[in-house]
């Protein structure tokens, strides 16, 4: 029995006592949580079906290898799979979009390649970037943004360069 | 509209390259495959995002996010002092920060917003410091259990879907540090050319 085995066993067991402990309707808890998840997917869903599509059509027509290869010196100087190219394109501009093209990478390559791994990491360490200043700005009326884009964009090549680093680091490549 | 150009403009660019490296074949097959692949995707990865969602909804319902909310309280004094003066900003902010941490993201932006719209008052269009510094910190995802990606991996056959947790906690780490350093510097810049 290894370590990680013990986690999710344990996290459920130790969440149901904790909310016990605290006179808490936790199986109700878990299927409202569970009904918000649907929700998450079913509008995901669509998108990903478009984007899906879009994505396998590129890779296919030879399209990605042209983009990819493009790329490639600039990432490989920095320590990034050029394979993320795409990714990283899409990611500030689309959540959706970042998960159809890091499922594509994720699917392609093995969810316990180098590649797969950097694809999932990149996924969760980044967020998207200009639709959230849109949103954050556009509702509380700002109309000059002054130093946030750049400082955002400064983040997200931070955890695109830190999500292969911190992979080659717990997982060799 | 940013999709409708990256969706239109790699369907063209795959008819373009389809047609000259003569794999339009393949380029047919992959458009069916890809979107049913996205519905199997969907399905197998139903099971265990739904899980996770609920664990996460315990932890809340538990207080965990209420927690989470007070242990941030001093960080952000410290990250925003000015906007901190104001106590319902200050609690907005730190229920913004712990949603976020827990992966609850149609919590979390209302929070910020409410925030945000706080500390844009009486200041004519143009964003403070503190409010960029805000925007920057939810660009930057901090999440515990990033469980979308988990269950992709799942879905995909991943040994142990969550192994990934402690390069995606240093990646995040790096990310929001590098965030929040740019942020604090352009800021001093900004006033040092004035």
């Amino acid at each position: 029995m290894n370590l990680s085995s013990l986690v999710i066993p344990a996290l459920l067991a130790g969440v149901a006592v904790c909310g016990m402990g605290r006179r808490v309707d936790v199986y109700g808890a878990l299927t409202h949580g569970a009904e918000e998840g649907l929700t998450v997917l079913l509008k995901v869903l669509p998108a990903l079906v478009g984007l899906l599509t879009a994505v396998s059509m590129f890779r296919a027509s030879g399209a990605l290898e042209w983009l990819t290869g493009l790329c490639a010196p600039v990432l490989e100087a920095m320590g990034i799979p050029p394979e993320t190219t795409p990714l990283m394109l899409v990611r500030p501009v689309s959540g959706s979009g970042a998960l159809a093209v890091g499922t594509d990478l994720i699917t392609t390559y093995g969810p316990d390649s180098y590649i797969g791994r950097v694809a999932a990491v990149m996924l969760g360490s980044t967020e998207t970037t200009f639709y959230t200043i849109a949103v954050y700005f556009g509702s509380a009326g700002i109309i000059r943004t002054r130093h946030t884009v750049p400082a955002a964009l400064a983040a997200d090549l931070t955890g695109f360069l830190a999500a292969a680093f911190a992979v080659r680091l717990f997982f060799g490549t | 509209m940013a999709m409708t150009w990256i969706w239109s403009g790699m369907v063209v660019l795959s008819l373009i390259f389809g047609l000259l490296t003569g794999r339009l074949d393949a380029v047919a097959d992959a458009a069916m495959e890809g979107a049913s692949s996205a519905v199997e995707l969907s399905v197998s990865m139903a099971g265990v995002l739904c899980l996770w969602s609920g664990v996460m909804e315990i932890m809340n319902v538990c207080g965990l996010s209420g927690g989470l909310a007070r242990a941030f309280r001093p960080v952000l004094r410290r990250l925003m002092p000015l906007a901190s003066r104001d106590e319902a900003t200050l609690a907005a902010l730190s229920a913004n920060v712990s949603a976020n941490l827990l992966g609850l993201g149609n919590a979390a932006t209302p929070l910020g917003i409410q925030a945000a719209r706080r500390m844009a008052r009486g200041c004519g269009g143009t964003a403070s410091d503190e409010l960029c510094l805000l925007v920057v910190l939810n660009t930057a995802s901090i999440q515990l259990l990033p469980a979308t990606i988990a269950s992709v991996r799942g879905a995909s056959g991943a040994e142990s879907p969550f192994d990934i947790l402690p390069a995606v906690w240093l990646a995040s780490a790096l990310s929001v540090s590098v965030g929040i350093l740019t942020a604090k510097c352009l800021a001093a810049l900004g006033r040092w050319r004035r």
